[in-house]
């Protein structure tokens, strides 16, 4: 027996000095790479006072940019809920050809740059754009106002539902559908009472992912928006805005909400992991 | 109800699953599919099930077509190997999953519900464990309540895909003879695929073996045991040895170039040549297994053993040890000939 745990011991455990070193190393990084600019956020949005702060975030630009922000999440989050369960459920559990095309393509805002899916974009539905002379004859305006910024959105926050739900339908089969149905239960009856249950809190991951991607989205957002002040701003874009204008107050005060936004993602994300562990079902983080 | 199969035939790309099978399902009966894995016995109870569609050929429930027939409307039962128990419902939810789903017009009220699902955790005797969830209970647990589950639609056919497979041994004989219990109260036509030949012989009323998508043989255990129709049949079920004409003349010399198979204990052992066509042979090993007495011997001329099972008491009778020259001469042999006989090989 005692030689068990000495083997035990050589094989899993380093010393205590390399221990504390790569805990030290990892916690400076940190400290410095994240800690330090979220501490700066908060801290430059205050530095000339609370009055200042609340000022910053009642303008009504800024008003703006928060509701155009809330709005683009409340479409772009439930259009790719949709999406990704239809998406994971055909992959999951039906055999098709094109099969690994469409989790390739699922995967392509994960490799495209934001900036060259807003561009896309813009060729598509500009002024100058192959469809731009078609949607200007009939008076839709696409690019440089809001429908624009949520298709953008879209694009850019496709994978995270889907690329969540994909490795959790596919663990864990369809022989629980197929018991549904032979008992006699409907398509729907079988989704809201089987199939749901079962994803439920890698459903909830990834719209917590999802949800903050669409609200921080900068780079495809700004291509296609046009940055009209209090009409296509969204919270990212004013920000820069501001701080090109050199009023950092301001700037930092609507950061700092995109800053807490992040942090109670964090909670939230944490809190379902939590649950879904307590639950037994296994949150897949692949991909 | 019955089920009648006519020329089913199903292909998954260039792998004949199921090549023309004709089977017939009385009302009432348990049969087993048996066979090895690949055979396509899982394929066809899926079929039964609707859970597959048969590329072509007719499938009918008491004479009525139901091909065309969604699973959910065609009232059978399905019991998977891994149970397939919804994770996130108690047992008792489990079970009441099929009076639930029902449309509101046939619906029970909860009162009638809650009676129906206590009465069948009664028929499998877990009625204590209806607070707790699947992951909480045991592999035989979880069968049990998988198959009152299936049994909650009051269905008309009962179709089981290796209901033991992931069972330990012991619990696994233990369910198999309540399954046969069951099954003689509530008579309901049950079709159960295994690949464990004991499993079949041991419940089903008739066993059909299956290989490579064909049907070798159909019948009660006892036919396809004693009077196995196919090389296959005799290799799949139970022990047996291969004499070829070539080495062992005399116990084929009607054939030409043929086999013949053997089972372990249909062979006499003695200490003196019993005829002319008796082969000499030395003992290898001797290992008493249980209740029976396993014997290996080699011919002198080859080095291929030949086993022989006694009974303890024709051993004690005349016991034998590692080295002794003895001659042995089947009781009962069936000689196949080659051609027939090609199949095994890859089996």
């Amino acid at each position: 027996m005692p030689q068990v745990s000495i083997a035990r011991r050589i094989s899993t455990h380093e010393s205590k000095g390399v221990t504390l070193l790569l805990i030290g190393v990892a916690l400076i990084y940190l400290l410095l790479f994240l800690g330090l600019p979220l501490f700066a956020v908060f801290y430059e949005a205050f530095s000339k006072g609370w009055g200042l702060y609340w000022a910053a975030l009642q303008e009504p630009d800024a008003w703006s940019a928060i509701e155009l922000t809330l709005i683009v999440a409340a479409i772009a989050v439930p259009a790719n809920l949709v999406f990704g369960i239809a998406a994971a459920w055909a992959i999951a559990k039906f055999e098709f050809k094109g099969k690994s095309l469409l989790i390739t393509l699922i995967d392509l805002p994960f490799a495209v740059s934001p900036v060259v899916s807003g561009l896309v974009y813009v060729l598509l539905f500009g002024a100058q754009g192959w469809f731009g002379p078609w949607l200007q004859a009939h008076d839709i305006k696409l690019i440089f106002a809001v429908p624009g910024i949520v298709l953008a959105t879209i694009f850019v926050t496709f994978p995270f539902i889907a690329r969540e739900l994909i490795p959790l339908m596919q663990a864990q089969g369809k022989e629980e559908e197929e018991a549904a149905v032979s008992l006699g239960a409907s398509g729907w009856q079988t989704f809201r009472r089987v199939t749901l249950p079962n994803i439920k809190w890698g459903l909830l991951y990834g719209v917590i992912l999802c949800n903050a991607r669409a609200m921080g989205e900068f780079g495809a957002v700004s291509v296609v928006s046009g940055h009209i002040r209090g009409m296509t701003n969204t919270m990212p874009l004013h920000v820069e805005i501001l701080y090109n204008e050199y009023n950092f107050v301001a700037a930092f005060a609507v950061a700092s909400l995109l800053a807490l936004l992040a942090l109670v993602t964090l909670l939230v994300k944490s809190l379902v992991e939590w649950q879904a562990k307590r639950s037994g079902e296994p949150l897949h983080h692949g991909a | 109800m019955s089920i009648t199969i006519e020329n089913l035939s199903k292909q998954f790309g260039n792998h004949k699953a199921l090549d023309n099978i004709s089977l017939e399902v009385n009302s009432g009966e348990l049969l087993a599919l048996l066979g090895p894995s690949g055979c396509g016995k899982t394929t066809l109870l899926r079929i039964i099930g609707g859970m597959e569609l048969a590329d072509s050929g007719r499938l009918l429930f008491h004479g009525e077509n139901v091909e065309q027939r969604d699973a959910r409307e065609r009232n059978v039962g399905f019991v998977f190997q891994h149970y397939a128990l919804f994770r996130h419902m108690t047992v008792f939810e489990n079970v009441a999953f099929g009076l639930r789903v029902k449309p509101k017009k046939e619906r029970h009220n909860e009162a009638e519900i809650r009676r129906r699902v206590h009465e069948l955790l009664d028929l499998v005797q877990l009625d204590w464990l209806e607070d707790r969830y699947p992951a909480q209970l045991s592999g035989g647990q979880r069968q049990r309540i998988a198959l009152a589950r299936a049994l909650a639609v009051e269905p008309k056919i009962l179709l089981l895909d290796e209901p033991f497979g992931a069972l330990d041994a012991q619990v696994r004989k233990e369910l198999r003879r309540w399954l046969r219990r069951l099954h003689d109260e509530l008579h309901i036509t049950s079709v159960f695929v295994t690949h464990d030949q004991e499993e079949a012989l041991e419940v089903a009323d008739r066993v059909v073996v299956m290989n490579k998508g064909r049907i070798e043989q159909t019948g009660t255990p006892d036919e396809v045991y004693a009077a196995p129709a196919t090389p296959f049949v005799y290799q799949f079920i139970g022990n047996v040895n291969l004499f070829h004409s070539r080495d062992h003349a005399p116990w084929s010399e009607q054939h030409g170039d043929a086999v013949a198979y053997v089972r372990p204990h249909d062979i006499d052992i003695s200490h003196t040549p019993q005829d002319g066509t008796a082969l000499p042979v030395e003992v290898k090993l001797v290992r008493a297994i249980g209740s029976v007495v396993r014997v290996e011997v080699a011919a002198d001329s080859s080095s291929e053993l030949i086993e022989i099972e006694l009974s303890r008491e024709r051993f004690d009778a005349a016991p034998l040890s590692t080295g002794d020259k003895v001659f042995i001469r089947p009781r009962q042999f069936r000689v196949f000939e080659i051609g027939e006989q090609h199949e095994l090989s890859a089996a």
